[in-house]
């Protein structure tokens, strides 16, 4: 469904993502797992469709880009808005209500059994701006529950949440899982990885190793990853890979 | 006490056909101006408008150079302009690092300074006067007509894009995400904006339609805890201190438009104090709270 084809992003000149080619698992879960700096966030962004690659390019057959959930790293929700935990919720509809398109029953009863299965029912009337962090990542998971899309991208999505929230957040990936849906996110705990991620790549700018986790996760793949990350430079000269420019 | 009301805010205007145009003028801006206001105020621009509406000032003075104290000339003029500081600093905006306060700050001062320029090279202070602030008691048929149009094309517009423009305003990365086109969504607006600044202008002035726009939408948040609300209670605020100030300005014989505006910001003090929404007495007097 995804195919990475040498792709390569980066930041004034500097590679983030380095000529990074693969497929990710059709309907499986996939974790990108690396140190600070691999790179694992540009790629999520550059698949979501919000950063440009250099070169390469990924390719995504029998899915739009429409079609996929993504949740960042840092949300950029303006928090201080008058909006209802239900309303945002709600906003998952947009892929197929649109401009004007209306928001049915049917996708109200959407919403609220998204909101309980997230455990957050009894805050739906309630403004964004009274939830803690970790009963806002619920709701954003709900959203998501909302958005019903095939492919979902996960940023960190466990940062500054509780272990309580984390396992119930976890269920609802275990879920994705068995519906078959492609799940790719960015961790930190290789713990998560092993036991809700069948496959994994591991990267730090470039391709460590990617496959299943049980062999991406070996004492010394993970070390020659934070010894690649170990040896940036900030004077490198002009990649060779993509020949010498005039 | 009837006899006393009608006297002083119903006599004027029966009595006086000037009083009624300024009326449905100060209305009609109210309803275009106060939504446009109010999404302003949620996108972190406030100050976006008052840049705008410097902005629209050297257009309006090429329009007076070219054809006088003309209204269609002068607002075609300040349209231009604004469209242009709009364009360029969403420009600079999407392809430099700059941030869009940052460069809305910088166009609306270049602007400003060629407008400065053009009037002072040519015609009277009064005009100068005129063009800044305005006389909603001199509006005529052609005012009336385009400050009545631009709100219906305002409101209309809202209504198609309130969807995508308020998600653009929530969160902008999940409109990105789901291919919602946030920019569009975002230029749009910006025109409505300066479409409202011109047509605020023969009535309050290039600095005084500004305030129109942002003191009810600011105020609304305080009264109001839904985007619907805050939308019902901006018009409310904006139609009242239109109406109210128009009063005090025939009474104690002042400048209409500054009367307006003055009203609007003696609201919003009032409202800091007693609003419902975080005002600070209904603070001070807050209820107990709820068992866990």
């Amino acid at each position: 469904m995804i195919r990475l084809e040498n792709l390569t992003v980066s930041y004034r000149r500097h590679p983030a993502v380095h000529h990074v080619s693969g497929s990710f698992a059709d309907g499986q879960a996939t974790a990108i797992f690396g140190p600070n700096g691999a790179g694992k966030s540009t790629l999520l962004k550059t698949i979501m469709g919000a950063l440009k690659p250099d070169a390469g390019r990924v390719l995504m057959r029998g899915v739009a880009r429409r079609d996929l959930a993504y949740l960042p790293q840092q949300s950029e929700i303006d928090r201080s808005l008058p909006v209802s935990v239900i309303d945002l919720v709600s906003s998952g509809h947009w892929q197929r209500s649109g401009l004007f398109g209306k928001v049915g029953r049917n996708d109200d009863d959407a919403s609220w059994n998204a909101l309980v299965t997230v455990g957050l029912e009894d805050f739906a009337t309630r403004p964004i701006s009274a939830l803690s962090s970790g009963q806002f990542q619920r709701v954003l998971f709900a959203r998501i529950l909302v958005q019903d899309a095939p492919l979902i991208l996960l940023d960190e999505p466990f940062n500054a949440v509780d272990a309580t929230t984390t396992a119930d957040l976890l269920r609802l990936v275990e879920r994705w899982k068995a519906e078959g849906r492609t799940v790719i996110a960015v961790l930190h705990d290789e713990q998560q990885v092993r036991e809700h991620f069948p496959q994994t790549l591991l990267m730090a700018r470039e391709v460590i190793a990617w496959g299943d986790t049980a062999e991406v996760l070996t004492a010394d793949k993970l070390r020659r990853a934070s010894d690649t990350a170990a040896h940036w430079s900030a004077n490198a000269p002009v990649c060779r890979v993509d020949g010498v420019r005039p | 006490m009837t006899d006393f009301l009608y006297q002083w805010v119903l006599a004027p205007f029966v009595e006086f056909a000037f009083m009624r145009r300024a009326l449905v003028a100060c209305l009609a801006l109210a309803l275009g101006s106060a939504p446009v206001g109010l999404f302003l105020v949620m996108r972190r621009m406030s100050l976006v408008g008052d840049a705008m509406s410097h902005a629209v000032l050297p257009g309006a003075a090429v329009g007076f150079l070219i054809a006088g104290l003309s209204l269609p000339a002068m607002s075609l003029g300040g349209f231009v302009a604004g469209v242009l500081v709009a364009g360029f600093a969403g420009l600079a905006t999407r392809f430099t690092e700059i941030k869009e306060d940052a460069s809305f700050a910088a166009f609306y001062l270049l602007s400003l300074a060629i407008g400065v320029l053009l009037v002072s090279g040519s015609g009277s202070n009064v005009d100068l006067m005129h063009l800044l602030f305005g006389s909603v008691l001199a509006v005529d048929d052609a005012a009336l007509l385009l400050v009545a149009s631009v709100a219906s094309v305002t409101l209309l517009t809202l209504a198609v894009i309130y969807r995508p423009l308020l998600l653009e305003s929530l969160d902008p990365v999940f409109l990105r995400a789901v291919g919602g086109h946030g920019s569009v969504w975002h230029l749009l607006f910006l025109l409505l904006v300066v479409l409202n600044l011109v047509s605020g202008f023969q009535a309050l002035g290039t600095l005084m339609s500004v305030g129109l726009m942002m003191l009810p939408a600011i105020c609304s948040r305080l009264w109001a805890a839904s985007v619907g609300g805050m939308l019902l209670a901006a018009f409310l605020i904006a139609a009242l201190a239109g109406m109210g100030g128009l009063l005090l300005s025939y009474h104690v014989e002042l400048p209409s438009g500054p009367c307006i505006i003055l009203l609007a910001g003696l609201f919003y003090i009032v409202s800091l104090f007693v609003a419902p929404q975080g005002g600070v007495l209904p603070r001070l007097l807050r209820q107990r709270h709820l068992e866990s």
